[in-house]
């Protein structure tokens, strides 16, 4: 993947009279014995794409749900547009959106009865109402299935449109669950575009994401949420920063000498080095260019033999092993990381 | 505001363009919007009605033509006393389609999106009834048409049954309740429907609705006297053929009533905890 380092959008808020789309202190939320959200604080000021990335069950979801009234908190407070999402929940749904991660659509219906329907609901008249869904529907580029069941739909189209049916009226915070999940790396490109629009346009946008190249491109901030708490937000460049801005992958010729290898990295860069699950690889966070380079100038003069190189951004797992110190994101039951 | 983006993947301009929100609807016409859902997927989705009339239009048959002659003397004796029955378990079975069609919205999540929506809480099932008493009607004119057809008359003419169809959405709409009940509270639509007739078996064939109950040991006559399905197939015979009392009317009307007022906020307690 280029490195494509991007500005971070500086949001159209007056940082002196700092008012937060979203604003929760101490979040939680348990089912039965599982604590899915355990104490989340999070400001998100207005106008921004802020992106909350974490492996599943991370609780990314029943902390977008909390917002989004769906799901009530067991502790904690949180302010949408101002308002407080246990004490007037209907003040908050007249100021939000959601898009799951399905799409929340009425499958025997075709594209536009969904639009119509929505609209119809928010108090459109039945013109008012088709004429949004037709002008939603074009915009889309969904104009030439918009008489077609849904149940039709590819899952681009069922994104795009459940996307669309969050816009009949602009929402002030719009909730985006994983947005491009199960999409095409083409339709994923073309969500992208059209979340960076509608931020533009003045939308505050909270989304999850597993991705962080998908939190990379998109996102103001980001908080890294695991275990229903979060453990680094920032800019993607400070967590880059927090996390090393390069990842030095290395293939060894031989695999005997991968302990050696290690050791020297290890000692080389002051950054804990992981092992491929394959062996004979190893990874470990470089900074720069330059410091990379004068660590494999150090293995080679231990004569060690190198098969392969190359800097890579840091993953998701990367950013979580800097973060917590374990290794899988995925499965944090299972540390590997070496010591 | 009509710059239409020339990037074929963007959308234009002009949809994102800032759209404040209507004059905020009354609950009546959130129902309605449901109620329009309702009948659109008639349109969409028309075999839902062969399900629904099949059953009983084979239970008709079978029963006037396979049991009538021995139960009743003649098939056609049968049918006039069969016909307002078949009526009644029509609609309590129907009312199961919509617990599985409000299991099937909820795994879809479209629920979440009316939930996020700022619209009366008990609109979505105010349009489910809505869409029920359609399918009750619609369901109990084929049945009729084909009663009709088999010789059956009401003798209480167009008024009696037309009174008898308003009997029957009144039934429609408190059994619906029940399966709202069940549709919240189960994750899968099969085994909605499963448990629903595992319930309504049982209850509509311990009823008057097939046979006399006079033959029946007297355990389970007491059940059939006091069963509401009875209740509600005696008045509607009553209503029918223009001998009901409005005793007859009330004791059926007991169970939609109670129904109705106990589960409607049972309903709603369920669909904000969910």
């Amino acid at each position: 993947m280029p490195e494509t380092p991007q500005q971070p959008r500086t949001p159209n808020v007056d940082t002196e009279h700092i008012d937060l789309a979203i604003h929760a202190r101490g979040l939680v939320r348990r089912f039965g014995d599982l604590t899915a959200v355990a104490g989340i604080d999070l400001e998100v000021p207005r106008g921004m794409i802020f992106a909350v990335l974490g492996p599943n069950g991370a609780g990314k979801t029943t902390l977008l749900r909390m917002l989004a009234t769906l799901t009530p908190p067991d502790a904690g407070r949180a302010t949408v547009m101002g308002h407080d999402i246990a004490t007037a929940p209907e003040k908050v749904r007249f100021c939000i959106a959601m898009t799951g991660q399905f799409a929340s659509l009425d499958e025997d219906l075709t594209g536009r009865e969904n639009l119509v329907m929505l609209a119809r609901l928010w108090g459109f008249r039945p013109g008012a109402a088709r004429g949004r869904a037709d002008e939603l529907l074009g915009a889309f580029e969904l104009s030439a299935a918009a008489r077609k069941q849904v149940k039709d739909y590819s899952g681009g189209m069922r994104r795009r449109l459940d996307i669309a049916a969050s816009l009949i009226v602009t929402p002030g915070v719009l909730f985006l669950d994983e947005p491009t999940t199960g999409l095409d790396p083409s339709a994923r490109q073309g969500v992208w575009r059209l979340i960076r629009q509608l931020a533009a346009s003045g939308v505050t946008i909270l989304l999850t994401t597993q991705y962080l190249e998908e939190a990379d491109q998109l996102a103001d901030r980001i908080a890294v949420i695991d275990h229903g708490r979060k453990i680094a937000e920032g800019t993607s460049r400070e967590l880059k920063a927090a996390t090393g801005s390069g990842v030095l992958h290395i293939a060894l010729a031989d695999n005997a000498q991968i302990e050696a290898a290690a050791e020297l990295l290890s000692a080389h860069l002051q950054s804990a080095v992981q092992r491929s699950p394959e062996g004979a690889e190893l990874s470990v966070l470089a900074g720069d260019a330059a410091a990379a380079n004068a660590a494999i100038a150090a293995l080679i003069g231990g004569g060690i033999a190198l098969a392969d190189f190359r800097m890579g951004t840091p993953s998701l797992d990367e950013v979580f092993f800097a973060l917590t110190g374990k290794q899988d994101a995925t499965d944090p039951e299972n540390p590997k990381a070496m010591p | 505001m009509t710059d239409q983006s020339s990037d074929a993947q963007t959308p234009g301009i002009a949809a994102l363009r800032r759209v404040p929100p209507p004059t905020p609807p009354g609950p009546l016409s959130n129902a309605l919007v449901f109620g329009w859902r309702a009948i659109l997927k008639f349109r969409h989705v028309p075999e839902q009605l062969f399900d629904l009339v099949m059953t009983p239009i084979m239970f008709t048959l079978l029963f006037t033509f396979v049991f009538g002659g021995a139960l009743a003397g003649s098939t056609g004796d049968y049918l006039q006393f069969f016909l307002p029955g078949i009526l009644v378990q029509t609609v309590v079975f129907n009312s199961v389609y919509s617990g599985m069609g409000l299991s099937t919205d909820f795994q879809k999540g479209l629920f979440d999106r009316f939930r996020t929506l700022p619209i009366w809480s008990l609109a979505p099932f105010a349009g489910l009834m809505v869409g029920d008493l359609l399918r009750h009607l619609i369901a109990g004119g084929i049945i009729l048409g084909i009663g009709l057809i088999l010789g059956y008359r009401p003798e209480a003419g167009l008024i009696g049954t037309l009174a008898a169809f308003a009997m029957l959405l009144t039934i429609g709409f408190g059994m619906g309740w029940v399966f709202i009940v069940l549709g919240l509270l189960v994750r899968t639509p099969m085994t909605v429907m499963t448990l629903g007739f595992t319930i309504l078996f049982p209850v509509t064939f311990a009823s008057n609705i097939m046979v006399d109950p006079a033959t029946m040991p007297g355990w389970l006559r007491s059940f059939v006297e006091v069963n509401p399905v009875s209740l509600m197939t005696t008045a509607l015979r009553g209503l029918m053929s223009g001998t009901s009392s409005l005793s007859q009317i009330g004791l059926a009307l007991i169970a939609p009533v109670v129904l109705t007022v106990t589960l409607a906020p049972v309903v709603l307690l369920l669909y904000r905890r969910r």
